[in-house]
């Protein structure tokens, strides 16, 4: 929001790029879980500030080798930020081409965040993405090299900043410049993979299929609901609350899946081949979860993929009976 | 001027909002495209993708946070 606004202050006519993964947080899990104010998208948001337009890109399938398999490998988590940032640069170099724009600015601020913030990467990012001198970052500018916009006398280089560090005060005293009231998470929060949880159960996915990949519904179904795996060959994704129960409604004819009928309760899908005494362990667990958790016995319906219909009772595991490990 | 139509049902933001952009790329301006959602983001994420790219929202309709239907008339495009 910072870097565009300062580069628009030189007349530069800006427009921003979104790129789409499939693990960004807000957006797509805003509207799963029911709350009582909705979150707005933050770069629609931000693109309507700036009164600037915006283009999001859906990269979810080019995006899973960065995933998969990152040349500079992960951070804390599964979050490969470094292989992240030059494959979106490398795609805003591909779409300035197309659309006839002549550089692209990012917001980075050198030695802001690990990896892929540090002086010495930022020209990895410049060479590996393609982009090389058409980026720039007009917030740290002043650190690096002039770029050809500045050479060219596109950008006056002394209308752009020399931040650098951890601490964002620069910035906040900048927005306030401009007039920023409010202003976006910034950078880090808005990815899954930089979760521990969620990095948790991508590893179990990856593990338990023998293989490292993934469609869209499996890495969005690892936002929703408790994962249990209470056996190697299967787990349960068990709703939590109503939107969740909700969410997951959309999954159910891919799925074994079942529901408490004696008692309110949640919606578990079924991921894994079952045999009867799985579906009967699968049960108690969702009986667990649900108003009958203190019941004798509750009933369940197991729906089957087939479309076969199975009612049984079923006692609810006791919280001691279900071991730490279970939960992903 | 033609009407569309866009279903963007079971699928969550920014999805549908990606989805009528690229359908509103293959129309002209004064064509009317419909997108039926059932993510209630869309509700806030579709308008105002409409108005920062300068397309008319002409209705919402929300029944109960289920379905999810938005006609807007396409009026942004690049000449």
């Amino acid at each position: 929001m910072l870097a565009a606004r300062v580069v628009m202050e030189q007349g530069v006519h800006v427009e921003g790029i979104n790129f789409f993964t499939g693990f960004c947080v807000e957006g797509h899990t805003h509207a799963i879980r029911k709350q009582a104010k909705p979150k707005r998208n933050n770069a629609l948001w931000v693109a309507e500030q700036l009164g600037i337009k915006l283009h999001i890109v859906d990269v979810i399938e080019p995006y899973k080798s960065v995933v998969i398999n990152p040349k500079h490998g992960y951070g804390a988590n599964l979050n490969p930020c470094l292989d992240c940032k030059s494959f979106m640069v490398g795609k805003a170099y591909e779409w300035i081409q197309q659309h006839g724009f002549d550089f692209i600015i990012t917001g980075e601020v050198m030695g802001q965040r690990p990896m892929s913030q540090l002086k010495h990467v930022m020209p990895v990012v410049q060479k590996e993405s393609g982009a090389g001198d058409l980026l720039v970052r007009p917030l740290c500018a002043k650190k690096l090299p002039p770029t050809r916009p500045e050479r060219e006398g596109w950008l006056d280089r002394d209308g752009l900043y020399d931040f650098s560090g951890r601490s964002r005060k620069p910035q906040m005293a900048l927005a306030e410049k401009f007039g920023f009231k409010e202003y976006a998470q910034p950078a880090g929060g808005c990815c899954f993979l930089t979760d521990a949880y969620y990095s948790n159960k991508l590893a179990d996915l990856w593990r338990t299929r023998g293989s490292r990949d993934y469609e869209l519904d499996d890495i969005m179904l690892l936002k929703v609901g408790r994962h249990l795996r209470p056996r190697p060959h299967f787990k349960l994704i068990i709703s939590r609350e109503e939107g969740e129960t909700n969410f997951l409604e959309g999954y159910r004819k891919s799925f074994t899946h079942l529901r408490t009928l004696s008692h309110g309760g949640p919606l578990a899908l079924v991921d894994g081949e079952v045999s009867h005494d799985d579906l009967l362990l699968a049960a108690q667990l969702v009986a667990r979860y649900s108003q009958g958790r203190d019941a004798g016995q509750v009933e369940v319906a197991i729906h089957h993929k087939n479309g076969e219909l199975e009612q049984i009772a079923v006692t609810p595991l006791k919280p001691s009976e279900i071991p730490e490990d279970w939960h992903l | 001027m033609s009407e569309h139509q866009l279903d963007a049902r079971n699928i969550l933001c920014p999805l549908p909002v990606i989805r009528t952009q690229n359908a509103v790329q293959a129309l002209q301006k004064g064509d009317r495209l419909t997108v039926v959602c059932t993510d209630p983001g869309a509700m806030h994420d579709i308008p105002t993708w409409s108005r920062i790219n300068g397309h008319k929202v002409l209705a919402m309709k929300n029944d109960n946070n289920k379905l999810i239907t938005i006609t807007i008339e396409v009026d942004g495009l690049e000449p």
